[in-house]
């Protein structure tokens, strides 16, 4: 089987373009970039069906000359699932807005955790957090003024 | 065709429309899906004693000619998932209405809450029975689908933030899927299990290859392999408990058995056995290590779920018999465990009001019976002689000596290791929770928000040692979150009270509602019953495994759709392989 390059390296755009989206923070980005991805993975469908042909539709054209109608309906169960999911990653951005005032993906509890452990653990007396940038939350913060000044 | 198979789908997607226009009625609503799930019970049961006697049972969907349409498969380890999932989701269910009974103000919106998890229910059937790789991907997006929703049910804080991370990581992985699955129809031109057997034993090794590294990588998102396993313990512990419980018992279980499924049946002689059981070394000592740090039972127990996936992925690629039978009786056996633990959390966080370990103690004498019933699973899901996880872990380190060769040694050494430290993290929580008492837990809590732990200590009689941000307290150590939520406890002004000062201002509900203990009991039951049926259980996966490494009984079935009833050949069979 011979691929067509042009929907090869379209995939392979979209696809990395995807890639980089949702690495960023804000979930309406990251649901683009899903977006875009799945678009990527729907052209590979087609490269998997193969030569393009004529429509397939019986008793239209012969067999023989039809393009492979499985790829197409694989991609439209696709699609409509990729729907579905930008409805609902559109609503839970929207809720996050409501809650939090921006749609950023929060961090994982435990990462968080691991990070306030880590810096805690480099702060010894004559080191200076604040001094040095290290990005605490703000509760944490309180706590190291609280000690400093007792 | 044999009507019995599309059944455990068809029946939950109905009930979900019924549950769905019935919403003003939560009386019908409740009513319809315990007769649905009712239903599936004894559907995937008499489907499991057909397959176990006349091989597997097809249905090919549509009237297409086989085979060209889509069908789906009932062998005998379809069958067992079917009839495990369906008793549990049962169970699942009766304890949310008894919660859903009790709550007056609910925080969830329950009238969606049936006809999600029926979705719920229909896709992981569909996923155990589907026969092509794009049913199974359909399958999974209906389960996922409902469970985006019933994780960020009532859409709280918390809530949002873990399910974000939780439908994105899904939805990655759904891509991944659909990637691989173009992969898959490029090289051979068929979905289809059955087709793909014969096909993909054909292609070049290179590629053959590429796309078992696809369709693993995919299904260890879904089953929570190391690393691939890091979104788990963050995002189940947030929804309410029988959502929880629900996933920590089933999702995993499909990715694994996707996992199964393709390794025996599409990649027989996989040259990737090796790095699955790496995986699963580093899934069970990553996994209990994690557990260990944890001070909330939740997140304990998320952390050993994420550690025995990898005894089911060490049975999985030890690819003998004896490993997959092992592993076959060990997603059994912890599907319903796991469930039942998280059941009786629920119950926990409602009689203490937390399942942080920094606020209980003494529940082993203010609720004797929660005490029961998260010893049992908890034992039995530590390996202890002569319960279920135990006779499952003797399965599988048994059937890894008899592979032999380092790497295999390795494995029952760390699935010894892990299952001693499951028993060391169970032993804490036991210890911290129902032990020691409110009083106790309190003053811990005080000297632990005490600005100078050295004055404290000789008071409370709990010996206080800092160590790189950590406190540690007898057998617990205390992360920095910790402290200041124990300087919130001890704060008399603030809201934030544990079970000692509840208990002093006589805030306690006084009982649990029978509605909830009654299904947890009762799965609790379940697990008790796969200790005293093994003996029947084991030689039922032995023949599952014997049929999954044969792979003729599958692909006879699915490719000779004309006689699979009374095939006089599987029937022999499942008789010989009684004696």
């Amino acid at each position: 089987m011979s691929g067509n390059l042009t929907l090869i390296l379209t995939a392979s755009f979209l696809i990395g373009c995807g890639v980089y989206l949702i690495l960023e923070r804000s979930l309406t980005r990251v649901l683009v970039g899903l977006l875009v991805m799945g678009n990527g993975v729907n052209m590979l469908f087609l490269v998997a069906g193969g030569r393009a042909g004529s429509a397939p539709i019986a008793n239209e054209y012969p067999p023989a000359e039809m393009s492979d109608p499985v790829p197409q309906a694989l991609v439209l169960t696709a699609i409509v699932i990729a729907l579905a999911t930008t409805a609902f990653l559109l609503a839970m951005a929207h809720r996050s807005w409501q809650l939090y005032g921006n749609d950023d993906v929060q961090d994982d509890v435990e990462d968080a955790a691991i990070r306030r452990l880590a810096a805690a653990d480099e702060a010894s007396d004559s080191h200076d957090l604040m001094s040095q940038g290290v990005d605490l939350p703000e509760d944490d913060l309180e706590r190291l003024r609280e000690e400093e000044t007792a | 065709m044999n009507v019995l198979v599309p059944l455990p789908v068809l029946l939950p997607l109905f009930g979900a429309g019924a549950a769905l226009a019935l919403s003003r009625h939560p009386k019908m609503q409740r009513a319809i899906t315990v007769a649905v799930l009712s239903a599936i019970v004894v559907l995937a049961a008499a489907l499991m004693v057909r397959a176990d006697q006349q091989g597997p049972q097809v249905a090919w969907i549509g009237a297409w000619t086989p085979p060209l349409g889509i069908n789906l498969v009932a062998d005998r380890l379809s069958a067992l998932m079917l009839l495990v999932s369906a008793v549990v989701t049962l169970a699942v269910l009766l304890y949310s209405i008894g919660q859903g009974l009790t709550d007056d103000d609910s925080e969830a919106p329950v009238s969606i809450y049936h006809p999600t998890f029926l979705v719920l229910v229909a896709g992981v059937s569909n996923a155990f029975l589907a026969g092509d790789l794009f049913n199974l991907f359909v399958s999974f997006e209906m389960l996922l689908f409902a469970s985006y929703v019933l994780l960020t049910l009532g859409g709280t804080a918390t809530r949002i933030r873990a399910g974000t991370i939780y439908v994105v990581v899904n939805m990655l992985s759904s891509t991944l899927f659909l990637i691989s699955i173009a992969a898959v129809y490029a090289a051979t031109g068929s979905l289809n299990f059955a087709q793909l057997a014969g096909r993909l034993d054909d292609l070049p090794d290179g590629v053959s290859l590429t796309l078992q590294l696809l369709l693993l990588t995919t299904f260890a998102i879904k089953a929570a392999v190391f690393p691939l396993s890091l979104w788990l313990p963050d995002s189940y512990p947030t929804a309410p408990a029988p959502v929880t419980a629900v996933f920590a018992g089933l999702l995993t279980k499909v990715g694994v058995y996707a996992i199964l499924r393709t390794q025996t049946l599409l990649f027989p002689d996989s040259p990737l056995s090796d790095l699955l059981m790496w995986a699963a070394l580093v899934t069970m000592v990553v996994g209990i290590l994690g557990a260990i740090a944890q001070s909330d039972i939740k997140r304990m127990l998320s952390f050993t779920l994420v550690s025995h996936i990898g005894y089911m992925i060490f049975g999985i690629g030890l690819a003998t018999e004896a490993g997959i039978s092992g592993a076959i009786f060990y997603v059994a056996h912890h599907i319903t465990i796991q469930t039942a633990l998280f059941l009786v959390v629920g119950l926990i966080e409602r009689r203490a009001g937390s399942t942080a370990l920094l606020r209980l103690g003494g529940l082993a004498r203010l609720a004797p019976l929660l005490g029961i019933l998260f010893f049992v699973p908890a034992m039995n899901l530590a390996g202890i002689p002569p319960m279920s996880g135990f006779l499952g872990k003797v399965g599988l380190l048994q059937a890894g000596l008899e592979v032999g060769g380092w790497l295999a040694i390795t494995l029952v050494i760390g699935g010894t290791a892990t299952s001693l430290l499951t028993l060391y993290a169970i032993a804490k929580t036991w210890s911290a929770a129902f032990w020691r008492t409110p009083e106790q837990a309190h003053d811990i809590a005080q000297s632990l928000a005490a600005p100078d732990p050295e004055q404290d200590s000789g008071d409370s009689g709990a010996r206080i040692v800092r160590h790189r941000g950590h406190v540690h307290v007898g057998a617990t150590a205390f992360g920095d979150r910790e402290i200041a939520a124990a300087r919130r406890v001890v704060d008399d002004e603030s809201s934030d009270r544990d079970l000692h000062q509840l208990l002093r201002d006589g805030d306690l509900p006084s009982r649990l509602p029978a509605a909830m203990v009654g299904p947890a009991a009762a799965l609790v039951g379940v697990s008790l019953i796969f200790t005293f049926l093994a003996g029947p259980l084991f030689r039922y996966t032995d023949r599952a495994a014997e049929d999954l490494m044969l792979r003729s009984p599958y692909l006879e079935a699915a490719l000779n759709p004309d006689d699979t009833r009374g095939d006089p050949d599987s029937g022999a069979r499942g008789i010989g392989g009684d004696g």
